[in-house]
């Protein structure tokens, strides 16, 4: 369980518009190509050193994997890198204005209070 | 010494710059009645006539991250970029760029340093919407330096909310002992009810109204004890997910003092989150 490489996934994607659009078009090959070459890289800091021990878990590997929102919320990932990320992706598909953010409020309407706790 | 000439606290909406820019069938209807308040509440900073602002605000992951994350950051540069590509790309807002006022960053963070705030600086800082959106609305002219302040109300573990009244009280104490000739406004902003990814967003009215009237009573009455008593670390995630963002309203009426009472409230209910308006004035207006 690695909330926090969750959400390095989701915060390196997001500040890349070359990366938004592979995530979007492409989910199970950029994150398997992210966690092998990029989720070890320290970020703002020399180049040439990496951490060597950040993994996913099976289950957050899928849920990324399939753009699965909803899981991600429940694991704990930051809420409002998930959602920036996914306005970037999606938003563009709705039919009519709040559109996306709309059904992806829906998607988590079975959450309840307490929600997940996010911190890293 | 310096003089404190305004304290301001508001809401931060990044898609007021949209709204109030857009014309024919891409205005939204709220718009007009958006600026109408906006512009009003830019006279009151207008009239204060300040020569600098002290700015806080909260990056939103931007150039902050969770590898070294502080807790409250001073800027201390010379200028300033502004905004970022998914701030661009959502919120329709502008490339900016800033003037600092660097011998009062460098006040700040010594005395603050020696006042018991263990303050992180950053000598290239690039700001976000949390500091853009409140120059875009009280100061569109963007004309005057700036010293950023940045504190963590986003990746937990947070400081404690009677933490963020305490630094308010201090910011106000060293911007008064600041020894220059400036008029200084202070401008924070944060959020009422909020939620950002989950299921209670972007729906007809902020989150939690009943939150929303309660935080404008203690925030316009300056009634700080009896909003310390009820908000906790806790507490913050009943309204909505997103709501620590009021610890930085907590934080300017740390600036603004205990019981004093606001100089100027405004509110506006709009879809997703209520916005919030607060001016002080710290000779009482005579200015």
């Amino acid at each position: 369980m690695s909330k926090y490489l969750l959400n390095k996934f989701l915060f390196t994607v997001d500040r890349d518009p070359e990366l938004v659009e592979r995530y979007r078009e492409d989910p199970a090959g950029t994150v398997t190509w992210w966690e092998a070459e990029r989720a070890g890289q320290i970020l703002n800091c020399h180049s040439g050193e990496a951490s060597t021990w950040l993994r996913f878990t099976d289950e957050e590997r899928r849920a990324l994997s399939q753009h699965d929102h909803v899981a991600l919320f429940e694991m704990g990932a930051h809420p409002f890198l998930t959602l920036t990320l996914w306005i970037a992706m999606f938003e563009r598909d709705a039919t009519e204005p709040l559109g996306m953010q709309l059904d992806y409020a829906r998607e988590l309407a079975h959450v309840t209070l307490p929600y997940p706790d996010i911190t890293t | 010494m310096a003089e404190l000439v305004a304290v301001i606290a508001s809401t931060h909406h990044p898609f007021y710059y949209r709204a109030s820019t857009a014309t024919g069938e891409d205005r939204p209807p709220f718009a007009d009645e958006w600026v109408r308040k906006v512009e009003a509440f830019r006279e009151t900073l207008t009239r204060a006539r300040p020569d600098v602002l002290v700015m806080v605000g909260s990056d939103h992951f931007h150039q902050l991250w969770l590898d070294n994350m502080p807790q409250f950051l001073v800027g201390k540069a010379p200028f300033y970029d502004a905004n970022w590509y998914n701030e661009e790309r959502e919120f329709g807002l502008p490339r900016m760029f800033f003037t600092g006022q660097e011998d009062l960053s460098a006040y700040i963070l010594r005395e603050g340093l020696d006042a018991g705030f263990d303050l992180a600086f950053s000598n290239e800082l690039r700001i976000d919407h949390s500091i853009t959106c409140p120059i875009i609305t009280l100061r569109p002219q963007n004309d005057l330096p700036i010293v950023p302040i940045y504190t963590n109300i986003f990746a937990p573990p947070l400081p404690q909310p009677k933490r963020f009244v305490q630094l308010g009280r201090t910011i106000r104490e060293l911007v008064e002992s600041w020894p220059s000739d400036k008029r200084v406004a202070v401008i924070g902003t944060g959020h009422l009810s909020l939620e950002l990814g989950g299921p209670r967003q972007f729906g007809p009215h902020g989150p939690d109204p009943e939150f929303d009237r309660k935080a404008v009573e203690w925030i316009s009455s300056g009634d700080i004890e009896g909003c310390l008593a009820e908000v906790s670390l806790e507490s913050l995630h009943l309204p909505g997910n997103a709501t620590h963002g009021f610890m930085d309203f907590m934080l300017m009426m740390g600036v603004a003092g205990e019981g004093r009472k606001a100089d100027y409230v405004d509110t506006y209910d709009l879809f997703h989150t209520m916005e919030a308006y607060f001016t002080w004035y710290p000779d009482g207006g005579r200015q």
